[in-house]
């Protein structure tokens, strides 16, 4: 039990500390490819300290919804980091809650932030969370198959049986199923997390945008704690990704030894990962929104196929 | 373990009912007494219900109470086996909490229309579904069957002096006689195998069926309960007769009256025709698929409140249709604990559907005695006049989304669960089905989510649309209290699901030989495991309690950092427009736009603006709006069907003449060509 209670309060340190970081070098990545110089790597912590430091303004329309919004995005995104193996094969919550329950657990932030942004009665709001609702609706299978594809090899849910599963034939990525799976669950990645061709998350233009259209009526604080759940959501996908799909580095125990060697492999992954994003980003101009639900459907296409592979191979 | 006392409290249920029933129409002219009777009897007879069952699930072996009637084929004889006891405690749970909620909801109806004859009705609905839910013998359980289909009629067409309540009665009637036409004829092929109307009967004649007949009587009793439990494309008559009932009923029609097709389901095909081929379970697996993402595809174009509750029906019995498939499937594969899995993630969702559709249907008619509409395009905002029952919609709307850690979240759970196992447990091509009814299961939980996002918050949140959602009140006490009863037991149902599942032990037991429910419990009761070693597990009771960890400092950093600056309250941003009003809203049609062009294969959406202007198209005077989708099933499916059958009936016109001799010379070919028959060795 205590073990338990250490290592899921090492976990939720880690989610806590890296999830701005990685924002802030997506962002500079982003800079340096299109040969801007960026931000500073650590201008997504300023970002969030100066919002814990403003004052709010709630809109007079809201009702309590509005303010119970980002405590419930925020703390699911934050319990979803402890579900998932980050640098240790068994995470800290993994035999409370599968991937199942991490996709769930996500959904229901997002119902709240859907309703968040219904709340204030701008049309804004309502436009964001329509686009939001309807666009991870129509992800949500391509996700399941991918994720699917990946829990029947290890015949489980659990998502520490499954890294551990997929630790023990490392080289399985290579695999016809798992490449598929993995295109798959990179397009839900992308769109999920609300990134060009799908999402922009640089401006707020009412004819492109989806998340920020949702969030527009929150400021200071609540906005930081929207945020911050964003960026751990990110965090978490990712990590999902490349853990499963390139499993190299998980330790299999919590050693300080382990863990160093762990974090080394999972930093230089999701670096790579994160390159990978910024080359998508960079090199794609942003999806009309009604073409987004075929690039959703490209991606359905590759996690059936990765699922009807799984026979044969 | 001694004998409970389960005949008694049985026996007091029924004569609850049947007492508040002849009571009700007794003193129909006093409308405050006949109030009080309807509603404390119809409570009455859902404790000795819920009693009853309690204590029927706790002692585990069947009870059977049989009375001869004297009329051969028929006796009245009764069986309160596990099954029989986890549908007569779901009907208990819901009839207890309407008729609390009843006592507020009926006092309008005093001096306007006869309470009397609606607790008759009421009384008579419950008591038919009791006796459905026990009967041993085929013609009992029909009588029960039918008693409970006119019951709902006159319930259905209560405000009978609307035209739209009169067609949808009709619609009704209609499908609730062919329904009962194919369980008639289903049973009277098991009566013609095994020679006796008793259930008991049929489970030992079920060997001797040919493969043949059993495939006709599965088809006649899927049909015959597919129309009832309304799975797609037997759905037609849903959506038009619930949203026109008394709120009330609505709910105990979507949330039992349904159930009992599902109960007939699950006695007839695991317990009453052997054990059936892969393929029947397939089929009634894809329905299941079909009726899911149908159903919610067309609950999201609803903007009338009541109709997208009933939609959603549609979709939660295609869930539940989705987990007895899989465990038709599974028991004929040979693998009685996964199917034990199935079948439990099918009745838990049974359950769960029936108490979070029984609350939102009362949340909704609650909106509608205070708003006195139904349309989600006039409400708005109800949630500062109507706090509790905006609450209690959230927990539903939460719930039937199948987000944690609510009672929707461990059903659709255990029902991915079994899916996942049915691809490694069975063989073939037709494995592929599972992974894939799990991603159209994924997809139907998505599509829910953005449904009652739209519901909830076009109904509750931001600004009042209309007159009768600007004057809104709170519903009288009562109401809320039935609401809040059954919140409660969809947050209980959720945390507490380890606590529960167990209580599924007897019926695996009876109906697949094995014990599954406590099979599914790992690290003392806490956390929920899909039966298999190192499978998926989850803990509802781990997620609320670390929901609630985590949430402490988030609290507390907001507040600290609150302390520095007040936060105030503003205008939310209007473009520059002379302030925000009702009419910047986003509206339910305007919510779902982006489904309606992605799915407009499905919908045929057809729209229709005329712009009145003077000068120029950018400077309109009046714009008229118009947008419908196209009703594919009623239109392609029933339509022609009607017509065939009208067309059929004119020719058939030509021997109806009205003439004496004619009909007479009917007669006597009739009794010639019987006798002939009943003479034929």
């Amino acid at each position: 039990m205590t073990g338990l209670i250490a290592k899921a309060g090492l976990q939720l340190v880690l989610v806590l500390l890296v999830a701005p970081l990685l924002g802030g070098i997506i962002k500079t990545l982003k800079a340096r490819l299109q040969t801007r110089r960026g931000p500073n790597i650590l201008q997504s912590y300023r970002d969030i300290f100066k919002l814990f430091r403003k004052g709010m303004v709630i809109p007079e329309t809201a009702s309590w919804i509005f303010s119970a919004t980002p405590y419930v995005v925020f703390v699911t995104a934050a319990l979803v980091g402890l579900m998932i193996p980050m640098t240790a094969t068994d995470a800290p919550l993994s035999l409370f809650g599968g991937v199942l329950a991490v996709v769930y657990l996500l959904a229901l932030g997002r119902f709240f932030l859907a309703l968040g942004g219904l709340d204030a009665g701008s049309s804004f709001g309502g436009l964001g969370s329509s686009r939001e609702m309807t666009l991870s609706a129509i992800a949500e299978p391509a996700m399941m198959l991918a994720i699917f594809t990946v829990a029947l090899a290890a015949s489980s849910t659990n998502l520490s049986e499954m890294a551990k599963v997929a630790v023990s034939q490392s080289w399985k990525f290579l695999a016809p199923s798992q490449m598929l799976a993995f295109a798959a669950l990179f397009i839900v990645l992308i769109a999920e997390t609300g990134r060009i061709p799908v999402d922009n998350p640089a401006t707020h233009l009412e004819l492109t945008m989806i998340h920020e259209a949702m969030i527009l009526e929150y400021s200071g604080p609540y906005l930081a704690l929207i945020e911050y759940g964003a960026s751990i959501k990110q965090l978490v996908l990712m990590t999902l990704v490349v853990n499963t799909f390139f499993p190299f580095g998980l330790s299999s125990d919590w050693t300080v030894r382990g863990l160093g060697v762990g974090l080394l492999f999972y930093f230089t992954k999701m670096l790579l990962l994160a390159c990978l994003i910024v080359l998508v980003e960079t090199t794609n101009a942003k999806l009309r929104l009604f073409r987004v639900p075929e690039l959703l459907m490209v991606s359905f296409i590759f996690g059936a196929l990765a699922l009807i592979s799984t026979f044969l191979f | 373990m001694n004998t409970l006392p389960v005949g008694p409290a049985f026996a007091l249920s029924l004569a609850a009912y049947s007492t508040g029933a002849l009571a009700s129409l007794a003193i129909w002219r006093k409308p405050a007494l006949c109030r009080y009777i309807c509603c404390g009897s119809a409570l009455a007879g859902a404790s000795f219900g819920g009693l009853a069952a309690v204590l029927g699930i706790l002692q585990g072996a069947p009870l059977r109470w049989s009375i001869s009637s004297g009329i051969p084929l028929f006796a009245y004889s009764f069986d309160y086996d596990a099954l029989a006891g986890f549908f007569n405690l779901t009907l208990a749970i819901l009839a207890g909490a309407v008729s609390i909620y009843s006592f507020g909801y009926l006092k309008e109806f005093e001096g306007k229309r006869n309470i009397g004859f609606f607790g008759f009705l009421f009384h008579l609905l419950l008591l038919s579904l009791t006796i459905v839910f026990t009967a041993a013998n085929a013609f009992l359980f029909l009588i029960g069957w039918e008693v409970m289909a006119l019951a709902a009629y006159g319930l259905v067409t209560f405000y009978h002096e609307d035209r739209e309540t009169r067609r949808a009665g009709l619609l009704y009637i209609v499908m609730a006689h062919i329904d009962a036409g194919c369980l008639l004829l289903g049973f009277a092929l098991l009566m013609q195998v095994s020679g006796s109307a008793d259930f008991a009967s049929f489970r030992t004649a079920a060997g001797h069926l040919s493969s043949s007949q059993q495939a006709v009587a599965f088809v006649l009793f899927f049909v015959g309960f597919g129309i009832k439990a309304g799975v797609i494309p037997f759905h037609i008559w849903l959506p038009a007769a619930h949203p026109v009932a008394p709120s009330n009923i609505s709910s105990l029609l979507s949330g039992v009256v349904l159930k009992a097709g599902i109960y007939g389901m699950t006695r007839v095909f695991l317990d009453g025709l052997g054990v059936l081929p892969s393929w029947a379970g397939l089929l009634v697996l894809i329905v299941g698929v079909a009726s899911a993402v149908l159903g919610v595809l067309y609950a999201l174009m609803e903007h009338d409140l009541k109709r997208l509750l009933a939609y959603h029906s549609i979709e939660n019995i295609g869930i539940i249709l989705i987990g007895l498939g899989a465990a038709l499937v599974f028991r004929v594969a040979g693998h009685p604990q996964l199917a034990g899995l199935a079948l439990i993630a099918a009745l838990f969702h049974t359950l769960n559907h029936a108490i979070f559709k029984c609350l939102l249907f009362l949340g909704a008619g609650s909106v509608l005695h205070s708003t006195g509409t139904r349309n989600m395009e006039e409400l708005g905002g109800l949630i500062r006049p109507m706090p509790v029952t905006a609450f209690c919609f959230l927990i539903g709307a939460v719930a039937i989304s199948g987000l944690p850690p609510l009672n929707g979240f461990v059903s659709e759970w255990l029902t991915y669960q079994s899916l996942l196992a049915g691809f490694g447990a069975t063989g073939g091509l037709t494995r592929i089905l599972f992974p894939l009814a799990g991603s159209m299961l994924a997809l139907t939980g998505a599509l829910a989510a953005a449904c009652f996002v739209k519901a909830f918050a076009i109904t509750f949140l931001a600004l009042p649309r209309n007159a009768g959602s600007r004057s809104a009140h709170e519903a009288p006490r009562s109401m809320l209290v039935g609401m809040s009863w059954l919140a409660m037991a969809c947050v209980a149902l959720g945390l507490g699901a380890t606590w529960f599942l167990p209580a599924f032990d007897a019926l695996t037991e009876q109906l697949l030989g094995q014990r599954i429910g406590s099979n599914l419990i790992s690290s003392h009761g806490w956390v929920l495991s899909a039966g298999t070693p190192h499978g998926g597990m989850v803990s509802t009771s781990v997620i609320a309690i670390a929901l609630l960890l985590l949430l402490i400092p988030a609290l507390l950093v907001v507040s600290i950092a609150a302390r520095r600056f007040a936060s105030k309250r503003g205008p939310a941003w209007d473009c520059g427009l002379p302030g925000l009003t009702e009419d910047n809203e986003y509206t339910a049609t305007a919510f779902s736009k982006a489904l309606r062009m992605i799915f407009s294969v499905l919908y045929q959406p057809r729209r229709e603006i005329q712009t009145v202007f003077d000068v120029s198209p950018y400077f309109p005077k009046a714009i008229r709006f118009e947008s419908e989708i196209e009703p594919t099933f009623e239109k392609r499916l029933y339509v022609p069907l009607k017509d065939l059958l009208l067309r059929f009936a004119t020719r058939m016109r030509a021997i109806q003449a009205g003439s004496i001799h004619a009909y007479l010379a009917y007669i006597f070919v009739t009794l010639v060509l019987l006798l002939l028959f009943g003479v034929r060795p």
